[in-house]
């Protein structure tokens, strides 16, 4: 399919083809499903809530419910007022939620629309029922990336909800960053498992992954609680995992309930997971249980069993920028070598940090914030690589090249286990050499002439 | 050989309709001066319909004798898209056609967008088509081209001609200059020209002077000089243009005068915007910066 695809890299200023990156509202939806009976609702028109909600339900597998403004011409010139009022009255009339989490749209955000206003009059209105919360965030597509939408979400709970009673608790909040619903259950585990209480937020766990039982629920049992979002105000420490797409919320946090923060990053791999309970060991100054350590040990013999056929190989990796961060980390971990690393979310600071991890392996590593995978498939075409990752649009650069390929992001859409096992964690780690060994084996027991297929590997 | 969609050129008939938009500092007098020079411009039995491009909504009420007519935005707010066009289009002095684009309050929505959606419609309408039988449709637009929806009379050939209302005060001079480069913008890939510079006095020292001195530098023409008289001001009073009020009157000849130099008017150019240097050195040339 990507036959056409040219060896000669031409730099390109104001072209993405392909692009690694999607709209701040998926990112805004998707963190709002992670609260509690949340409705999310798209302040614009119906094409972007309908394109929104079907992403995040190719890659869950599972339904997505949001609503819309369903903006018109009219709403576009008059404001979004009255679509945005009328829209409440019928969310808490028909669907009931407990909080609805108004995103914007480009459509609204470039016609000015002020929401913090339009929910002050449907209060007075009595339009928003007693007891009922009317929240929002500010997700313009044209700056950032879904990453930035999800931050924003996230930062938008924490101002609207957190609230300091002045007696600080001994409970630790979890920001998870923009992790699948499987990672939000293991970062539970590791938590409880340290032995310290504590507020994940959001946490999409038992929301994008539902045991099918034969009944619908528009609101399932997972979710962050409101009491649980107002509560993080007293807790004693944030953990912020991912600088991106978590650290708004905890400095907003800090900043409005005096909590200091954490700033972490999401735990692929050995070092991230270390950090990360070894941050909960010594706020909760308690000890790692035995399990744990045995669990980490698992993963390292892993690693060093694997070694071998794991050493020097290229990797091409494109997505997100925390997950690049730290996923980048693990292959360095591991003894791969990152060769390029494309992110589609803009971010200067965040090449340096990624050229600076791959410093010891290769100081040659490419590395482009704010590019595509296009430019990724020409630069292979000339730097041969062993391995790709990324979402599900890499298939076809993997395909054409004839690599192996591991499916790694956001979104994933031609297959299932992204949301069931999950990539954090020593547990995740162990996931993740078991795929990139698994892919790269494959590859040769394909290939390999006759005389060299090994029945040991 | 390319085919196209459009039919021949001769099946059109020879009455051509001229697309005239009025731009200029706000305050300045747009809607006054194209209702009253639409007034002339009709009294002469010419075929008009003014579009008022102003979220405000008052470009035609001298022509409509103050009566508020439903705007095009309102009514597709109110209506849906299945407007009719008589439902936004009432007849004014001397059988002059109106409309409102109308558009949002101030400080909310888009009132760009609104000027765009309604012109848009107008078309659909068909109130442009050969068989309204127009000879000028003027587009009254609000002060600056802050963005592309007040720009939207000057694209995609929809106005043919651009007359900037000014005086010899440095800040409509400015505007009007600012207003050149929009056009010099639009009139490289388009058909958009400047028609020329209406001077509505404020009675500045050597006012014709600078104008016509100004509008030489622009590469056009002071289409007209319309001194300042406060029966333009009694009229308003009475909700009619000074022709309709007073048609006796020497106001009512300078705007008789005005829409006859329109009429005639032959002079389009691609304006050439002076540099602020320039400028202020042409108001210190006619003694204002003493």
């Amino acid at each position: 399919m990507l036959d056409g695809t040219t060896a000669e890299i031409r730099e390109r200023q104001h072209l993405r083809v392909n692009p690694a990156k999607t709209c701040q509202p998926i990112g805004a939806m998707y963190a709002a499903l992670g609260v509690n009976k949340c409705m999310p609702h798209s302040h614009g028109s119906q094409g972007c809530c309908a394109y929104h909600r079907s992403q995040l339900t190719r890659h869950y597998k599972e339904p997505v419910v949001a609503t819309t403004s369903s903006f018109t011409e009219g709403a576009s010139v008059f404001g979004g007022l009255a679509n945005l009022k009328t829209a409440l009255d019928n969310i808490f009339t028909i669907y009931n939620p407990d909080i609805v989490s108004v995103h914007t749209t480009c459509l609204s955000e470039v016609i000015g629309d002020d929401i913090p206003m339009i929910i002050k009059k449907a209060t007075e209105d009595g339009i928003v029922p007693e007891g009922k919360l009317v929240i929002h965030a500010n997700t313009p597509s044209f700056v950032g990336s879904h990453v930035t939408g999800f931050a924003n979400q996230c930062k938008a709970f924490v101002t609207y909800l957190a609230e300091s009673s002045g007696e600080t608790k001994n409970v630790v909040n979890i920001f998870p960053g923009w992790v699948e619903p499987a990672d939000m259950r293991e970062l539970k585990r590791l938590a409880a498992g340290v032995g310290v209480e504590f507020i994940l937020a959001p946490d999409t766990s038992d929301v994008l992954d539902t045991a099918l039982d034969g009944e619908y629920r528009m609101y399932p049992d997972g979710g962050t609680s409101i009491p649980q979002l107002k509560a993080m105000g007293d807790s004693f420490l944030t953990v912020s995992l991912g600088p991106l797409s978590s650290k708004p919320a905890a400095e907003a946090l800090e900043k409005k309930c005096k909590v200091p923060f954490k700033d972490l990053e999401i735990p692929y791999g050995v070092a991230a997971t270390d950090a990360f309970i070894d941050a909960l060991r010594l706020a909760g100054d308690t000890a790692v249980p035995k399990e744990l350590e045995k669990e980490r040990g698992r993963l390292v013999d892993m690693i060093s069993d694997m070694s071998q056929y794991l050493h020097k190989k290229k990797v091409a990796i494109f997505g997100d920028p925390d997950h690049l961060t730290s996923m980048v980390s693990f292959l360095v971990e591991m003894g791969m070598e990152p060769a390029i690393v494309i992110s589609g979310t803009p971010g200067k600071k965040w090449e340096q940090n990624i050229r600076n991890i791959c410093a010891p392996v290769n100081p040659d590593v490419e590395v482009r914030a704010f590019s595509d995978i296009h430019f990724l498939h020409q630069w292979i075409k000339n730097n041969p690589v062993d391995l790709v990752m990324g979402n599900t649009y890499g298939k076809y650069v993997a395909r054409e090249e004839n690599l192996p390929f591991i499916r790694f992001g956001f979104p994933i859409m031609d297959r299932v286990g992204h949301r069931a096992f999950p990539t954090v964690g020593y547990m995740g780690g162990m996931r993740i050499v078991e795929k990139i060994t698994d892919a790269m084996f494959d590859k040769r027991d394909r290939e390999d002439p006759d005389h060299e297929v090994e029945l040991v590997l | 050989m390319v085919a196209t969609l459009e039919a021949p050129s001769e099946t059109k008939t020879e009455k051509t309709m001229r697309k005239v938009a009025i731009y200029g500092k706000g305050g300045i007098g747009k809607s006054t001066t194209t209702q009253n020079t639409v007034a002339a411009l009709a009294e002469m039995g010419k075929k008009v319909m003014v579009v008022g491009c102003d979220p405000k909504a008052d470009s035609t009420r001298l022509l409509l004798g103050g009566l508020a007519q439903r705007s095009v935005l309102d009514t597709l707010r109110e209506e849906g898209e299945d407007v009719e066009l008589e439902d936004i289009r009432s007849g004014g002095f001397c059988d002059s056609l109106c409309v409102e684009s109308g558009g949002p309050e101030p400080g909310v929505g888009c009132a760009g967008r609104g000027i765009i959606t309604s012109i848009n419609m107008l078309e659909q309408l068909g109130a442009y088509e050969e068989d309204q039988e127009l000879d000028y449709v003027f587009y009254d637009v609000l002060g600056d081209v802050v963005c592309g929806g007040f720009a939207m009379p000057i694209r995609e050939g929809k106005a043919e001609e651009i007359y900037i209302v000014c005086s010899g005060e440095m800040m409509a001079m400015y505007a009007a200059n600012n207003i050149c480069k929009g056009i010099l913008k639009f009139a490289e890939t388009g058909v958009v020209r400047l028609g020329g510079l209406i001077c509505n006095s404020r009675n500045c020292d050597r006012e014709a002077e600078m104008i016509e001195e100004f509008a030489k530098r622009l590469g056009t023409q002071m289409i007209h000089f319309v001194p300042r008289d406060n029966d333009v001001q009694r009229a308003e009073i009475n909700r009619k243009t000074v022709i309709d009020w007073n048609p006796e009157c020497p106001q009512a000849n300078e705007y008789r005068t005005l829409a006859k130099n329109i009429d005639a008017n032959t002079l389009k150019v691609i304006p050439k915007p002076l540099k602020i240097d320039e400028l202020e050195q042409l108001l210190m040339d006619y003694g204002l910066f003493k």
